[in-house]
Formats: C-alpha cells, sequence, structure tokens
C-alpha cells in the first residue's frame, strides 16, 4: 500500500514537473486521452460495416454528429475504431527502430574498428536512399497484409539517423569518469551498456522514440492513402484513401469523411512532437535548475 | 597502394565511392527482390501467360523482354547483364503502357519532380533562414512566439494532409484556385521549350505542390535557424565584433548569418531526400505528372520494370544532390574537408 503511495506521489511530482511546459502538457494530455479513446472506445461502439444507401455523405447531425460516409456509415464510430492499428503499428515500429539504433549505435561506439566501421557506413547507405520509395518498393514485392508485418519493415529502415546521434552520444558519455570506473573494473560490455551508459541517454532515446512514432505514423498513412498496404480493416489511414477516392472533397457534407481522419491524424502528430517538450523538462533536470 | 590511400584521404573522392556504392547496392536489391522472392513477378507473369495458352517458350522470351534478362542463364549472370544494362541506361520496358522503355518514361516525367522539389527547397530555405534569425533577434517578443507556433504545427502536420487541406479550402471550398485547370504539369496547348510562356505556364501548374512543401518544411527551417542564430550569437567573435564597433548590419550578415547557416547545409541534403520521397503522394493528391506519381501508378499496375528503374533513378537522383550539396558544405566550411588529415 505504502508502495503504491510512493508511486503514486512520484507519478504526480513527474506530471508537476511536465505541466512547466504548457504547449507540451497539452500536448502529452491529447496523447493520453488519444490513445485511451483509441483503445476503450471500440469495446463500448461497435463498428456498423452496412452500407445505408438512404443517408449517404449526410452532414453532422444528432444520430451522426460527424456525418456518415459514402455508404452512409457513421463516421463517428469509424474514427473511434480506427485509431486502435495506428497507433500500434506506429508504436511497434518506432519501438523496433529505436532498438536497433541503441544496440547498434552503442556497440559501434563500444567496440570500434571493424564493427563501427560496418555500422556506420551501413547507417549512411540506409540514411541516403529515399525512404518512402524504398518503402513503396518493399511493400510491392512483400504484399504486407499485417498491421505487424508493416511495422515490422517501418521499423527496419527508420534506425540510421537516430544510430548515428546515439553513436556520438555514446562516443562523449564512454568518456566519462563513471564509465572508466566500471570499465577498469573489467565489468562486461552488457554491464557497461545498460547499467552505466544507457541511464544517462534514457531521455534523448524516449524524446526519440516518440518522434519515431510520428514519422512512422507519417509513412504509414502515406502507405495506406496510395493503396499499397491492403485496405482490409477500418482505420483513419483507409477513411482518408476512400474519402479521396470517392470524391468526398467536393461537397461541404461529404467533406466531413475526409477532413475528420485528417483532424485526428494531424491532432495526434502535433500532439506527440509537443510533447517532446514536457519530456525534456521531465528528463533534463539542468532546465529545472532553480527549484 | 600509398597513393590509393592518399586519394580515399581526399574527401570528394570518398563521397563519390559512397555515391556509387549506395547506387549499386539499390540496383543490386531491386534485381534480387523481382527474382528471388516467391510468388516473384517474372513467374507470376510467365504463369499468367501460360494460363492464356501461350507456350512456356514463348512466355519466357516475352518476359525475359520486359525485365530484359535471359532466364536460361544462371542468375549471376543475369544480375551481371542487368547491372550492364542499367549503367547503359536501360531499364528494360514498361508492362502497362506495352512497349515503352522505362528510361523513356523517366527522361519524361524526372524533370518535373526536380523543378518543383528544387523551386520549393530553395524559397522555404532562404525564407525559413530568413525569418528564423529574425525571429533569434526578437526572442521573447510577440513576433517569435507567433511563428515559433506557427513553425512548430506546420513541422509536425503530415505534408500530404497539408496538401488535401489545400485542395479541399483553395480549390473546392473557396474556388481560389481552379483545380481542373491547374492538374497536370503543363496546359497542354503549350509546348515545352525555352520561352516565358512555357516557364511561367509550369510554374502555375506547380504553384500548389510547391505551396505544400514550403508550408511543411518551412517550420522546420525557421526553428532550426533561430536556434542555430542564437547560438552563433553568444560566440567570441561577434562579441569581438561588436567591440570593434562594426556596424549592426555587417555583424548579422558576415559574422552572424555566415556562421549560423552552416549547420543547415547538412540538413539541407538530407531534405532533398525526404522531399523527392514526399513527391510520391504531394504529385497523386494534386494530379502532377512527375516520377512521383508514375512510381504510385506503377506500384498500382503491379508495373515491376517501371518500379524498378524509377527507384534506382529516384535513388540516384538524391545521392547526386547529397553529393552537391556535401561539396557545397565542404566548400563554405573548410573543416570539413581536412577533418580526415
Amino acid at each position: 500500500m505504502s508502495a503504491l503511495r510512493t508511486a503514486g506521489s512520484g507519478l504526480l511530482r513527474s506530471l508537476k514537473i511536465m505541466a512547466r511546459n504548457k504547449v507540451g502538457f497539452l500536448g502529452f494530455v491529447l496523447v493520453v486521452l488519444i490513445v485511451l479513446i483509441a483503445y476503450i472506445a471500440p469495446l463500448f461502439v461497435p463498428l456498423d460495416k452496412t452500407a445505408h444507401v438512404e443517408q449517404i455523405y449526410e452532414g453532422p447531425s444528432a444520430s451522426h454528429l460527424l456525418g456518415t460516409d459514402y455508404q452512409g456509415r457513421d463516421n463517428m464510430s469509424q474514427i473511434l475504431n480506427g485509431g486502435k492499428d495506428i497507433i500500434y503499428v506506429a508504436a511497434l515500429a518506432a519501438a523496433l527502430g529505436v532498438s536497433i539504433a541503441v544496440v547498434l549505435g552503442s556497440l559501434s561506439a563500444l567496440l570500434g574498428g571493424v564493427v563501427n566501421n560496418l555500422a556506420v557506413g551501413l547507417a549512411e547507405m540506409v540514411l541516403t536512399i529515399p525512404h518512402f520509395p524504398l518503402l513503396i518498393v518493399l511493400a510491392g514485392f512483400m504484399r504486407l497484409t499485417r498491421p505487424t508485418s508493416l511495422a515490422l519493415i517501418l521499423g527496419a529502415l527508420s534506425w540510421a539517423g537516430l544510430m548515428l546521434a546515439i553513436r556520438s552520444q555514446v562516443l562523449s558519455l564512454k568518456e566519462r569518469e563513471y564509465v572508466q570506473a566500471a570499465r577498469c573494473l573489467g565489468l562486461p560490455i552488457r554491464h557497461l551498456l545498460f547499467q552505466e551508459i544507457l541511464p544517462n541517454m534514457m531521455s534523448y532515446v524516449v524524446i526519440s522514440f516518440v518522434l519515431a512514432m510520428t514519422s512512422a505514423m507519417y509513412q504509414q498513412v502515406g502507405l495506406i492513402f496510395l493503396g499499397i498496404v491492403p485496405l482490409a480493416s477500418s482505420n483513419w489511414g483507409v477513411m482518408i484513401s476512400l474519402a479521396w477516392s470517392q470524391g468526398a472533397i467536393f461537397s461541404s457534407e461529404s467533406s466531413w469523411y475526409l477532413l475528420m481522419p485528417i483532424a485526428v491524424v494531424a491532432l495526434l502528430q502535433f500532439s506527440l512532437v509537443s510533447m517532446t517538450r514536457s519530456l525534456d523538462e521531465l528528463f533534463n533536470p539542468r532546465l529545472r535548475m532553480g527549484e | 597502394m600509398a597513393t590509393l590511400r592518399k586519394l580515399w584521404r581526399n574527401y570528394v573522392f570518398q563521397r563519390l565511392v559512397k555515391a556509387v556504392i549506395v547506387i549499386f547496392a539499390v540496383t543490386t536489391l531491386t534485381f534480387f527482390l523481382v527474382r528471388l522472392m516467391p510468388g516473384n513477378p517474372l513467374e507470376v507473369y510467365i504463369n499468367a501467360l501460360l494460363s492464356q495458352g501461350v507456350p512456356l517458350a514463348d512466355a519466357q522470351a516475352q518476359a525475359a523482354a520486359l525485365y530484359h534478362v535471359d532466364l536460361n542463364k544462371p542468375v549471376m549472370l543475369q544480375y551481371v547483364e542487368y547491372l550492364s544494362g542499367v549503367v547503359r541506361g536501360n531499364f528494360g520496358t514498361s508492362i502497362t503502357a506495352v512497349g515503352t522503355p522505362v528510361s523513356k518514361l523517366v527522361l519524361q516525367f524526372l524533370p518535373w519532380t526536380l523543378f518543383v522539389v528544387m523551386v520549393s527547397l530553395i524559397i522555404s530555405f532562404s525564407v525559413g533562414l530568413l525569418l528564423g534569425m529574425v525571429m533569434a533577434y526578437k526572442r521573447e517578443t510577440w513576433f517569435d512566439h507567433l511563428l515559433s507556433a506557427f513553425a512548430s504545427v506546420m513541422s509536425s502536420v503530415p505534408n500530404y494532409l497539408v496538401g488535401m487541406l489545400i485542395l479541399v479550402y483553395l480549390g473546392v471550398r473557396w474556388k481560389i484556385v481552379d483545380t481542373a485547370a491547374i492538374r497536370g504539369s503543363h496546359s497542354p496547348d503549350i509546348h515545352p521549350g525555352f520561352t516565358l510562356t512555357f516557364f511561367l505556364d509550369a510554374l502555375y501548374h506547380a504553384t500548389l505542390p510547391i505551396l505544400t512543401y514550403v508550408l511543411t518544411t518551412l517550420g522546420h527551417w525557421m526553428l532550426v535557424m533561430k536556434s542555430s542564430t542564437l547560438s552563433t550569437l553568444g560566440e567570441d567573435y561577434v562579441t569581438v565584433a561588436r567591440a570593434r564597433g562594426l556596424t549592426d548590419a555587417r555583424i548579422t550578415l558576415a559574422y552572424v548569418g555566415r556562421n549560423a547557416v552552416l549547420p543547415l547545409f547538412t540538413q539541407l541534403a538530407l531534405s532533398i531526400g525526404s522531399a523527392v520521397g514526399g513527391s510520391i503522394l504531394i504529385e497523386t493528391i494534386f494530379t502532377y505528372q512527375g516520377i512521383g506519381s508514375q512510381l504510385s501508378l506503377a506500384m498500382v499496375g503491379r508495373d515491376y520494370p517501371v518500379m524498378q528503374g524509377v527507384f534506382i533513378i529516384i535513388t540516384a537522383s538524391v545521392v547526386t544532390a547529397n553529393l552537391l550539396a556535401d561539396m557545397l558544405y565542404s566548400r563554405l566550411d573548410p573543416r570539413i574537408r581536412v577533418q580526415g588529415r
């Protein structure tokens, strides 16, 4: 019970620190809200996929708060149900990309030599190849049908820039006295990495994770929009893609079907980016000196 | 050996070798993707012809002609032949536009994309630098706050969504732009050539893509330039310049601006890549006939030779642009050139 209370007050204190940056905190709150709604709402609001031809492309009304789509289905329930996959793919892709970046970046900085040359060379190469066209070509050959496989591809291509950044961070961290001390004690690389170096880069890693999510979301929704990822399920990207191909832009009633998913995706992107400011505030004690 | 090592130390030479390696790797990747993946397009194509009653030998001959390969030879030999074809600019022929060489498609559509990307990049880079510097000089004023808010919103929203919003509002709702007339890369009755009418017409058709690019990348340049200027303002040489009694204009341009801009050039190189990559989405939205919309058409039509060729060319042009930006940067900042020595 007391452990719970400590955790609670620790959380409260963290939130207070994060609230110091107002825009950042707003972003954080919005991200939490959007993620919660995306995962909880589908339990209560079922997705009705049957067409209602008598109410095609209607504007907002009491029964359809956000209007209806090209088959007369409710936009609101599609928005509520459409975030789960997008967020899952973005988070998984970001987690994979950041993990590869951290492991490769710190190994090449710690081991140096051939490993370093190979890893840096590979990263520079992956960085120069334009990502989105590469994704399109890969997706074309691999027929990505499951969200997980899409996330894996997105993640596998997203590590290069971050890896170079992490490498230069580790290069400077490893010269610090406490790391040198651990080295002299003959502690294994695993210990150096996970006990000494990684905790000191945590803020950078977490912020990079959030930013990696935004770029994974950009690419994901883009691929769905182009129709390269099959439109089996219903999500925000599929809504945008269908709204575009079904001519939703041409009247103000129908454009709700296009504008709503755009608004949600844009809001989530903006919230994620501004959330990093609060995270910076939380992780970077130098920013809150005069406390 | 000693001369080789000396040559390797040459910055430009090193970049050149790396650029060639990247293009080579991409060519190799696309070659093996087409041939070795399960259910690869070659097999699919041959099977489709077989099911139409075409004899196996004919079907293989047709597939071989399309992909510019000889199926009876071992894969490695096919690979070498494909590479030598690519070096000579031969990427096979399109499946959907029967008989059109891929290289012809590329030559026809690539210039439009490069035109849009270059113009947008120049506008957003220079305007971003200017606004970023002003923001740094007027930090913590309403001007700075307003522009910072604009910059952080615009740089976080995906560019294709901004493009859609532009089309919905400027085109359909407010009818500021005639969406039917602005489609495509130039008007059908105006022929390409070195005339002012043609240039203005091309610019008119590129307005919306350029606007989209500029709006979505401007914020990034503003924010980076602001922080770069702020850190430069604290440098000793700026203080010394002030102490020497130089005019503000001279300090701003020659001492602060020139140094603050340097770190941005490395990012310029990378942003070319993402702009060309983003062209696939932007051009599809505005039905602009560039290389990006060709790639997405090829994708939808499963036109693999075109996909391969366009992807190699896109990579090659991004790599070349990177190379040029790198060389420019090493001219501007001598520290880069001598780093390896």
